[in-house]
């Protein structure tokens, strides 16, 4: 009984809304990153392309962006 | 001639710009400044945060001398003797319960932004209100209709985009040429014609949608540009509402239900091409689709727009948690950055908005020509 309200009282400390948050933001760093890393590729390969990969490159950062904030509302409403 | 005046439009539009994105620094220092200051106590950042996200029944400005000045604006309570009206400056700033107005016989109260009848005596704490163990109050409400902070915000972008929509219609002359305002307005219609609503919808159908779709986009942004602006009758945190944009997802929701066709309700039920497990498996998730894609919606907007506003004012707070003036450079510099993120975030959200209803939209009414193949 004692461990179980020990585990209990360390678990009250861990701040796992904040840690999830974290995870969101590493997940959201990831899919950033490939779409940024993919947009250059692209432009390398076709320079008169670029306004168009970048326009539509902006909009899905805007995509994997919102996916962490919803984990951000997520964490603030469990906190 | 032609280039000067394009000059000169030019660095409007730039210093326009740069005094958006440099305001929400001076007015919101200005805010917490003089709160850590009257206060005397630890300024509490999630508290200055939370309040500014929130709602309000009064439209507070700055705090001047350790004393809140405020917009007043009516409160209008349904109760159970009928209507009653009176101004939020009545309960003068307080929001603990501690003041109690009285009007038609009734006495009400201001406890976290909601409004109690109020208790016969005060608790302890000189609050007119019973909290419960866990510290809710546990008074009868009457109905609240009272037009408080964000509805002031949403009456306000609705007066400006009737103002700027009017002019833009009266300034086109007999050969259709745009002039004035319109030169500005006319290539962001074109554009949610052009770029959203055709390629989305279709050119059989895309014009019953285009009031909807052009309405969407423009009310959006024009109310998230408004909570970037600081001062006074701007800086709501409407769009980053949960309930402003749950009814704005209802509204695509509620249109693409109704537009759908046979195919779409077919393709969700019992989708052709598939085998006879699977349809049933994935029947289900289909139907759970048809609410997840406007709540994703909803969520989308109010997660982006309430997470600008609190990145923005953590930023700020910096200065107030480190009590340091040397942190305030560093602040400041984030604080221009994020806003400046932030303009762009804000025309972005809008636009995936809209874009979004009109794909659902245009999914609902696609037509599967080809259905023999499958």
């Amino acid at each position: 009984m004692s461990s179980l309200a020990l585990i209990q009282d360390v678990v009250s400390y861990v701040p796992f809304a904040a840690i999830g948050a974290g995870l969101a933001a590493i997940g959201a760093g990831i899919g950033i990153g490939r779409i940024g890393g993919s947009a250059m590729d692209a432009i390398a390969r076709q320079p008169e392309m670029q306004g168009k990969i970048q326009a539509s490159a902006i909009v899905l950062i805007a995509f994997v962006e919102a996916v962490a904030l919803f984990a951000v509302v997520v964490s603030l409403i469990a906190k | 001639m032609k280039t000067t005046n394009f000059n000169v439009i030019k660095s409007l539009i730039f210093g326009l710009f740069f005094i958006l994105s440099a305001s929400p620094v001076l007015a919101i220092s200005a805010d917490s400044e003089t709160k850590s200051e009257g206060e005397e106590e630890e300024f509490n950042v999630t508290d200055m945060i939370m309040h500014h996200v929130k709602d309000a029944h009064d439209f507070h400005i700055l705090d001047w001398n350790g004393h809140a000045v405020s917009f007043p604006l009516p409160v209008i309570l349904w109760t159970d003797n009928g209507l009653v009206t009176f101004m939020s400056s009545e309960f003068h700033h307080d929001d603990s319960g501690s003041v109690v107005v009285e009007k038609g016989g009734q006495k009400f109260v201001k406890y976290h932004e909601e409004i109690y009848y109020a208790s016969d005596t005060p608790n302890s704490d000189g609050s007119f209100v019973n909290l419960d163990a866990e510290a809710h109050p546990v008074n009868a409400q009457p109905l609240d209709f009272s037009i408080t902070k964000l509805v002031f915000s949403m009456f306000l972008s609705i007066l400006l985009l009737l103002l700027i929509f009017g002019l833009s219609a009266r300034k086109y002359d007999a050969s259709g040429v745009p002039r004035g305002i319109a030169k500005f307005t006319e290539p962001l219609v074109l554009f949610i014609r052009d770029d959203v609503a055709i390629p989305n919808i279709g050119e059989k159908h895309y014009k019953r949608f285009m009031p909807f779709l052009l309405t969407l986009f423009f009310f959006i942004w024009i109310n998230n540009i408004m909570g970037l602006i600081p001062f006074f009758p701007f800086s709501a945190n409407l769009s980053g509402n949960i309930a402003f944009t749950f009814v704005l997802a209802l509204i695509t929701f509620v249109i693409t239900t109704l537009v759908g066709n046979k195919d779409y309700w077919k393709h969700i039920f019992w989708m052709p091409g598939v085998p006879v497990p699977m349809k049933i498996f994935l029947a289900p998730i289909e139907f759970l689709g048809i609410f997840i894609k406007p709540i994703s919606l909803m969520i989308r907007l109010f997660a982006n727009i309430t997470a600008g506003h609190i990145i923005v004012l953590s930023l700020i707070s910096l200065i107030f948690i480190a009590k340091s003036v040397w942190v305030s450079p560093a602040s400041v510099f984030f604080s221009v950055f994020i806003s400046l993120i932030e303009v762009l975030v804000v025309a972005i959200q809008a636009y995936i908005f809209t874009m979004l209803s009109a794909l659902y939209i245009g999914a609902a009414m696609e037509e599967h020509e080809h259905e023999h193949e499958h």
